[in-house]
């Protein structure tokens, strides 16, 4: 069994980004870029499947910039075996992605597909839910334990309140929430065998999808910044605080 | 043409994030995107389309009633949504797991974008939306023929209950069962006390705390005398101290609350994500350079341990 993964490059998590003074983005020059942690734990999880003999194949997609290659080599340091990037400049939406992911489960023909739930720059939470529309597949999103047998995964979802488990027959899309596992950090030589592993790269236009963006981004502002407030002695004057100037309890 | 809001709902009554939804879609209403209809996708959902005819701003009740709508999967009920779509220039659903688990999926089936949790409406085609974990405001402009959204239900405020008359409520023809997804059970936290996404008062713990036990010993007194929903930060629940549908973050859930109180949390980036648009943030930690003392409108420093139930007595 294949599992395809894609894997996005972000600014780091520990990166506090800045607005550009022209309002036109957050600014990226020279800022440290990672894989997205939630496609971290996606790419940790189809290994453990290999590891368990229950997958044979963990294929590492990712669309983008050249750059995205060290976000592939880093997937296939965790273990993948080997990369697929879809190389373009164009600024790709999650439609967009969808459908190149579309055209490679085409060709690849995995049975799960497992995404991280949202890429931590733009936050959409739509990818994987919109590849799994594309190919009229089943989706559990927000997972937090996959279990894979007899052509059917049964996946444990974080919903609003607790828990849901799901039966979704294969193929199938699976996003990752926080708690599906606790990435490995890559060893030196899996860094370096990684290096040796096969990255294949194809453009848009091989896979004949129409990559232009669907939303155009008018600009981008900081939010309204919060002042900080006052301290206050003890508790009795914080309870006197709430009652009497803020007036909420 | 119309606006359709998907309703999240358990069969017997609205989830209290539809109301937020609502609101959103009559303030795209009265931006030129026409009357508000709300769908009510379910299996013996007669109560809450009830629910539904009676908000303010709802024009019309779609109800579409079938045993294979009882779980709400999101294959069935996308397929549903679409179905219907070409009445509506808007879809609109709240950005709570449900419905950014089902919207995305009707983006894609009508070939159009979707946009996630947006806070403020510009026009019927201009929306603002958080990016980078609410670190900067993104205003974008969708060109495609359906304008798919998903709604941060702390930037609109809940419809009111306030439609006498009701509005009219009729039923949809419901669409196949693709038979792809089943459910095999749920495990609701069962708790006496708000949902965290609706409570007027979090109070939200960190790994100041120093333990789960600890976690629970100061800050359920605390929550039961104010009426208060628990949260933690992610660090409290990486520890172990709180189950993951507490956490309050960039990754967990964004809160905004009339009084939030963390104690023992340091205030990461991903966690200001989170709750820094509570009306009012009070802080106690004994750290007095904590980055969520920059927050909060009343910082207490000092040893939570004694402030925590003192306040607890305080507050009786």
């Amino acid at each position: 069994m294949k599992i395809l993964v894609p894997v996005k490059r972000v600014v780091d998590y520990n990166v506090k980004v800045r607005v550009k003074s022209d309002g036109t983005g957050v600014d990226i020059a020279n800022v440290k870029m990672s894989m997205n942690p939630f496609d971290e734990i996606a790419i940790e999880e189809a290994v453990r499947l290999k590891e368990a003999g229950i997958a044979t194949e963990v294929v590492a997609v990712s669309c983008g910039l050249a750059a995205c290659q060290e976000t592939l080599r880093a997937a296939m340091a965790i273990g993948a075996d080997r990369g697929i990037l879809v190389e373009t400049d164009v600024e790709l939406q999650p439609l967009a992605v969808a459908k190149l992911l579309k055209a490679l489960c085409g060709k690849e023909a995995p049975q799960v597909v497992i995404c991280g739930k949202q890429a931590i720059d733009d936050d959409s939470n739509q990818t994987g839910q919109m590849l799994a529309a594309l190919m009229g597949w089943p989706q559990a999103t927000f997972a937090s334990k996959l279990v894979i047998a007899d052509g059917a995964a049964t996946v444990t979802r974080e919903i609003d309140g607790g828990l849901e488990t799901l039966e979704i027959k294969l193929p199938a899309v699976v996003t990752t929430d926080l708690r599906l596992n606790e990435p490995r950090y890559a060893t030196l030589p899996n860094i370096m065998k990684a290096k040796k592993k096969p990255l294949e790269t194809v453009k848009p236009a091989d896979l004949g999808v129409d990559v232009a963006p669907r939303l155009a981004t008018l600009k981008v502002v900081e939010p309204a910044k919060r002042s900080a407030g006052v301290r206050v002695a003890d508790v009795a004057q914080l309870v006197d605080k709430l009652k009497n100037e803020a007036k909420v309890i | 043409m119309a606006i359709l809001v998907i309703a999240e709902h358990d069969n017997a009554s609205l989830k209290a994030a539809t109301l937020n939804a609502v609101a959103a879609a009559a303030e795209l209403g009265k931006a030129g995107g026409g009357e508000v209809h709300i769908l009510v996708a379910g299996a013996n959902c007669a109560a809450a389309a009830a629910e539904a005819a009676k908000l303010a701003g709802v024009a019309k009740v779609r109800v579409a009633d079938a045993a294979h709508y009882e779980a709400q999967t999101a294959e069935n009920v996308a397929a549903l949504v679409v179905a219907a779509a070409g009445d509506y220039s808007h879809v609109v659903a709240p950005g709570t797991s449900y419905g950014k688990n089902v919207t995305p999926r009707v983006a894609a089936l009508l070939d159009v974008a979707q946009i996630s949790d947006v806070v403020a409406i510009e026009s019927a085609d201009t929306f603002q939306r958080p990016i980078y974990a609410g670190n900067a405001l993104a205003t974008v402009k969708s060109a495609d023929r359906v304008k798919v959204l998903t709604v941060r239900t702390t930037a609109f405020e809940a419809a009111a209950v306030a439609n006498e008359g009701g509005a009219a409520v009729e039923a949809l023809a419901a669409g196949p069962d693709l038979g792809v997804a089943k459910l095999v059970g749920r495990e609701l936290t069962k708790s006496a006390r708000p949902e965290l996404g609706a409570a007027k008062i979090i109070v939200s713990g960190g790994r100041g705390l120093g333990s789960g036990e600890n976690y629970h010993k100061l800050l359920e007194p605390l929550a039961d005398k104010l009426g208060a929903a628990l949260g933690a930060s992610r660090a409290a629940v990486d520890a172990g101290f709180a189950p993951n549908d507490y956490q309050v973050g960039q990754t967990g859930k964004i809160v905004a609350p009339q009084l939030y109180i963390a104690v023992g949390v340091s205030g990461a980036i991903q966690h200001l994500a989170g709750m820094k648009d509570s009306k009012v943030i009070v802080a106690i930690n004994k750290d007095p350079e904590a980055p969520i003392f920059q927050v909060a409108d009343y910082g207490l420093v000092g040893d939570l341990f004694e402030l925590v139930p003192e306040l607890t007595n305080a507050v009786g």
